[in-house]
């Protein structure tokens, strides 16, 4: 669960990128949070992973309270997210299975672990061919299926794509935003930033919009719906 | 999943990353062993020199005369009181008919004169070394004060000459290690920040995925402990080749033996280990400064 009350940030260099954000994401939601470039999506997605600290506000993210994190605590609370870029961030130079791996050794799993959950995480994005493929042997639709695998392989509670569908092509962007939808439809929240329109209408799930640093609408429906306010 | 430390993981993955990122690891290990020869090379220079110093200083003698109203029995009595001063290390007894035969010898040209001399002319003494030359006046006072001494002669100037130059020699080489040490810290710690930079990538997705900063760098200080190690066994064999002929260069050129070399084989065990410390600090410190920015993520 997510959690932001009244939730400031300003930058050093002065900017406030947000102005009294207050928003909650329960368990098991799929939610779509749209804006235009330098609304503060960025900058709320890095709070939630805290990246930054809020100026000011309290920000909640499943259960850890991160206006009192120890930097000790941050580790365990990103274990309970799976994060995915648009640019894939695969390690070039590592197999498939390599980058899951790569990823279950970051939290400590033991090899028999990896071999248990790979193949089935792999199953579930449709890549359970491609283990032994490097990310550049396979197209970008693929790749970012390998990111949602590594987000996933960990079992986070939260799955966060930022603009995971940016650098794909409508079909397989499509293809990525079911395929979350089919992770959510399992038990994982889903926190999906964009600003493709198109794709958000395509699916009836909740849409937070945020403009200048502020919430400006938060409901059940299409992007559309959004730009009517 | 539990969290755990799983060295078999980190070593291999340290043991990987060198041979993965092998021009870096190369420059590394060049740049450990140059800084340590480097140092070495002042170090055993400083070292050389101390010793040098040391038997000058072991050469460098008091004479205490003894009054003549004692006889010879009992100036040689004198020796235990004179062994108990404070800073004296060794005492010779020299009759005063043997100061006299000693004299004649090196005064061939005056033989002549020297032959009218009595036998008493010259005074019983004790020819005294003294551990440190630094308190050899204090020393002197000390030898002069013993009943039935009659004069000291010592020189405290030279002694004194000594002690600075081998002062000033011990503070450059320490001053010049130091430097060298922060420096060689320095460029391990860009050279394996280059390395670390190629991996930015790698330890932002870790941190991203819930890795503690423990976790990514243990890999590094395996990597920064096997570079510096490397280095420094390098290091030592190349440290002593250079060492064996810049001593036989020395040697060939010193037709008046004025010039003492201690044998790297008897100070090879201190150097392995110094080499080994330095070496393993410097490739561990330099990972751990290179890695500390891309942990704040």
């Amino acid at each position: 669960m997510i959690r932001f009350i009244d939730v400031f940030k300003e930058y050093d260099n002065g900017t406030k990128a947000l102005k009294g954000v207050n928003m909650r994401i329960d368990d098991g939601e799929f939610v779509f949070l749209v804006g235009p470039s330098g609304s503060g999506k960025s900058t709320l997605i890095k709070l939630i992973t805290a990246e930054i600290a809020p100026s000011d506000g309290r920000v909640m993210v499943n259960g850890f309270n991160l206006n009192s994190i120890s930097p000790r605590q941050v580790p365990h609370m990103r274990r309970t997210l799976g994060v995915i870029f648009q640019d894939f961030r695969l390690i070039e130079k590592k197999t498939v299975y390599e980058n899951l791996a790569f990823a279950m050794r970051a939290v400590g799993a033991s090899n028999r672990e990896l071999r248990r959950r790979i193949p089935y995480v792999l199953q579930l994005v449709g890549l359970d061919q491609k283990g032994d493929r490097y990310p550049g042997e396979i197209s970008g639709g693929e790749q970012q299926r390998v990111a949602i695998a590594r987000a996933l392989v960990n079992n986070p509670s939260m799955i966060i794509a930022d603009e995971p569908t940016g650098n794909l092509d409508p079909q397989r962007s499509l293809e990525i935003m079911m395929l979350l939808e089919r992770i959510n439809e399992l038990g994982t929240t889903v926190l999906v930033v964009t600003h493709e329109k198109n794709l958000v209408n395509r699916f009836t799930k909740r849409v937070v919009a945020i403009e200048n640093g502020r919430i400006i609408s938060d409901e059940t429906g299409g992007y559309y719906n959004v730009e009517k306010i | 999943m539990s969290r755990r430390f799983d060295a078999g993981y980190y070593i291999s993955e340290g043991v990987h990353s060198i041979f993965t990122h092998g021009f870096m690891s190369f420059a590394a290990v060049c740049m450990i062993v140059a800084c340590l020869i480097i140092m070495g090379s002042f170090t055993l220079l400083a070292v050389n020199l101390d010793s040098m110093l040391g038997d000058l200083e072991s050469e460098n003698e008091m004479v205490a005369y003894i009054d003549d109203s004692l006889t010879q029995e009992q100036a040689r009595a004198l020796q235990s009181t004179l062994a108990a001063v404070d800073n004296v290390s060794q005492l010779t007894f020299v009759a005063k008919e043997a100061a006299l035969e000693d004299f004649k010898s090196k005064r061939q040209e005056i033989a002549d004169v020297l032959n009218d001399l009595p036998n008493d002319a010259f005074q019983d003494r004790y020819r005294v070394h003294v551990v440190d030359i630094e308190k050899m006046a204090q020393t002197k006072e000390a030898l002069e004060a013993v009943e039935g001494v009659s004069d000291v002669r010592a020189a405290i100037e030279i002694a004194n000459g000594f002690v600075l130059v081998r002062n000033i020699a011990t503070g450059v080489a320490l001053a010049l290690v130091g430097v060298l040490l922060v420096v060689s810290l320095f460029i391990i710690a860009n050279t394996i920040k280059l390395a670390t930079f190629y991996r930015r990538e790698e330890i932002a997705i870790m941190k991203m995925c819930g890795a503690t900063d423990g976790f990514i760098e243990w890999p590094f200080v395996v990597e920064g402990m096997i570079l510096g190690l490397t280095g420094a066994l390098i290091a030592f064999f190349a440290q002593w080749g250079l060492y064996q002929a810049v001593a036989k260069f020395a040697i060939q050129g010193n037709g008046l033996s004025l010039v003492t070399i201690i044998s790297y084989q008897s100070i090879s065990g201190t150097i392995l280990a110094v080499f080994c410390a330095v070496g393993a600090f410097i490739g561990v410190g330099g990972s751990l400064v290179a890695i500390r920015k891309f942990l704040q993520v």
